[in-house]
């Protein structure tokens, strides 16, 4: 008897201890529930299974895991549109979920539901290459759509971290290192179709259009993307493309200080040089990339710079760039044509985030992702370093100093409570300077779960309430993603 | 300035990223409607071609490619990544089905000669039926020397020094020209074609009966 009640203790502390994740609300999803979503996607595209549960309950955040009651794979439209339809019926909350790689936790179930995973949707729809658009479903990633673009001499610019699905990009406003020339997600899509939460679709510029500019209506587009999932599932996105350039020079530059550094990335913008890319990557950072990657780079800030154009119009860039970084006492030059040689340069910059988390192996990495207006720049980051200092924290910081916009990547070790809270309040109080300075908490990763009270902090009361009011009347019973954004 | 003409096969297979399906009476796979691209190995052939020319090494890159009108997309592309000239040798959709490497290489032997072409580059197989025949079948035709799974080329006057990815590890082998020499995967990263250039082959590229 005795053995017995030892034995059921040890299980549920096994139990507790294995599943750290939230278990499965048996109240708000029956089986039965379960045997009607099978009925409209079939069998093999329905799962309650713990571990593809788990999986489809985090992304590349540290937030908790917080596992969804089933995970659904539709493959077209239609189904999703009758399977948001049946979740609305049940008042069961509905996520979206594309590749997981999101950086704020939007995909966590906190409040359980269907997990909806798009990416059986993975055609390339429609290619218009006179018209410079295409239209892609949720499972084409940026890379999967460049390398079918590759013999159009098309391409789409923006280009985040990882290889993520271009609707998700969408859903959460992405960008990347190309954002300074090429514009953002919100520059570069022009239709969406959406499955709102009551499972009717909607075409934010009108069904099959494709046009590129239009001043017809309110901009739904617009306030569709950026929207994390909180306000429909995007099931089709139409996208802007750019021509290939001509020619590629890639340079890299070390500086003497973060100031001289970011002074030469507002110089060359003022020049008017339509730089492509400018990334800054401080002293911490090089160290890692150096160490990671087996690298020789000076131990510096650094700025690392790419530059599109024809042949002619890429030497006087680079002559123009060349000498204001001078200038500004940068040491040497780098710089180089061919593709190889541009990646390895580039490498440096694209392994950032894995070369920081090698730093302290076994910790967990937190990025910050502030974007100020760009003459605050140099203030912001000098502020960031001396905080990180006095706060006893590793943060090597990397940037997209074009925009203004840089991440502090905080390496620390989630079982050391004190850390953990030294590391949230200085996203804080990051955050906050950012917004002192009239910037904003997010340029690119989005609200998700950890930003909700920096977003009030920085639209204001007012702005806030018509967020709240646009919501209300698209997803009445709060079913898409809640807990996120507002 | 060399004299060197380089003769580069291109063909035209189903794209890398499309998931192959067989046809429902199981005579093939469906080709209808699905994405077609250049052999990957073959780009990379084409884009040694052309840093030939730009160092200086050659005067010519000349693409060639076997099958129905739709190669022509194909030769374009290696306009548009920098080849000066393109042949198509046409052949129809029905005998298409059945043009295998020892057909091509005799076609691409015969234009050899034709063009008197210093160096052949292949890509070192296709990916639709992975053969890994038409480079050596066609030296074999000519009978000049062939540096297979190229990674490595070095060209000095009229001697090729060929580095070759082999099952033991790597080999260095010296040619003489003429040669041909068929190019693996760690050779180089082939360019994109742009846009202006994709302009100005479309316009080059009107076909003129050979």
């Amino acid at each position: 008897m005795k053995s017995s009640l030892v034995m059921a203790r040890l299980l549920r502390v096994l139990g507790g201890w294995r599943s750290y994740c939230s278990k499965r609300q048996q109240e708000r999803v029956s089986d039965d529930f379960v045997e009607t979503l099978k009925a409209v996607v079939g069998e093999p595209n329905v799962s309650i299974a713990a571990a593809v549960r788990e999986q489809h309950g985090h992304d590349e955040s540290m937030h908790r895991c917080s596992p969804p009651d089933a995970v659904v794979w539709p493959q077209n439209v239609e189904q999703v549109s009758q399977l948001a339809a049946l979740c609305y019926d049940h008042s069961i909350p509905i996520i979206p979920f594309g590749t997981g790689t999101g950086m704020e936790g939007g995909v966590n179930a906190i409040q359980g539901g269907i997990c909806f995973n798009l990416t059986r949707m993975d055609r390339v729809l429609e290619l218009n290459a006179d018209d410079f658009s295409v239209t892609v479903e949720p499972g084409v990633t940026h890379k999967a759509l460049n390398s079918y673009l590759r013999d159009s001499g098309l391409w789409f610019p923006v280009d985040p971290g990882a290889d993520a699905s271009l609707c998700g990009m969408a859903a959460t406003g992405a960008s990347g290192t190309n954002a300074v020339r090429y514009g953002t997600m919100l520059e570069n899509v022009i239709n969406l179709e959406v499955v709102l939460a009551n499972g009717k679709i909607l075409y934010t510029s009108g069904q099959g259009r494709r046009f590129r500019k239009s001043s017809a209506g309110y901009n739904l587009t617009g306030l569709f993307v950026g929207s994390e999932g909180t306000l429909g599932l995007i099931t089709t996105a139409t996208l802007r493309l750019h021509g290939i350039p001509e020619a590629t020079v890639a340079a890299v530059c070390p500086f003497p200080s973060i100031q001289a550094a970011v002074d030469s990335t507002v110089q060359i913008l003022q020049s008017g040089v339509q730089v492509a890319r400018i990334e800054f990557l401080d002293d911490v950072m090089m160290d890692a990339c150096n160490k990671y990657s087996g690298l020789t780079n000076a131990v510096a800030p650094t700025l690392f710079l790419e530059f599109h154009g024809s042949n002619q119009g890429l030497r006087e860039q680079l002559q123009r760039a060349e000498e204001i970084t001078q200038q500004n006492g940068s040491s040497h030059f780098t710089w180089s044509k061919e593709l190889e040689e541009r990646k390895q340069l580039w490498a440096a910059r694209h392994n950032a985030w894995y070369a920081t988390l090698a730093l302290r192996p076994g910790c967990k990495g937190y990025s910050t992702d502030v974007c100020v207006p760009i003459s605050r720049l140099p203030e912001i980051i000098v502020e960031t370093k001396e905080d990180l200092k006095a706060s006893g924290l590793t943060g090597p910081l990397v940037g997209h100093v074009g925009d203004g916009n840089f991440h502090c990547i905080l390496v620390f070790n989630t079982e050391d409570a004190d850390e953990h809270r030294r590391v949230m309040e200085f996203g804080k109080r990051l955050g906050r300077k950012a917004l002192a300075m009239n910037g904003t908490c997010t340029g690119e990763h989005g609200i998700g779960l950890g930003k909700r009270q920096l977003l009030k902090e920085e639209i204001g009361p007012e702005a806030m309430e018509t967020m709240r009011q646009i919501k209300a009347v698209l997803d009445p019973k709060n079913l898409m993603n809640p807990g996120k954004v507002l | 300035m060399a004299d060197l003409r380089v003769l580069v096969g291109v063909k035209r297979v189903i794209d890398f990223a499309v998931k192959i399906r067989v046809k429902p009476d199981k005579s093939g796979v469906v080709t209808d409607g699905v994405k077609h691209s250049m052999n990957p190995f073959c780009e990379i052939a084409v884009e040694e071609a052309v840093r030939l020319k730009e160092k200086k090494l050659a005067k010519e890159v000349i693409a060639v490619s076997c099958g129905p009108l739709q190669c022509q997309e194909t030769i374009r592309t290696a306009l548009a990544m920098g080849a000066d000239r393109g042949i198509h040798v046409e052949v129809s959709e029905a005998e298409a089905q059945r043009l295998g490497p020892l057909q091509v290489s005799r076609l691409l032997s015969a234009l050899a000669q034709k063009e008197k072409v210093g160096l052949v580059l292949l890509g070192k197989q296709a990916i639709d039926d992975d053969c890994n025949q038409t480079g050596q079948m066609t030296a074999a035709m000519l009978d000049w020397p062939q540096g297979t799974f190229a990674s490595k080329l070095a060209l000095e006057g009229d001697k090729l020094t060929v580095e070759r990815e082999i099952d033991g590890g790597l080999e260095t082998i010296r040619l003489k020209l003429p040669a041909v020499v068929t190019t693996d995967l760690r050779l180089n990263e082939p360019r994109y074609a742009t846009l202006p250039n994709i302009m100005v082959s479309w316009a080059r590229a009107r076909p003129k009966p050979f």
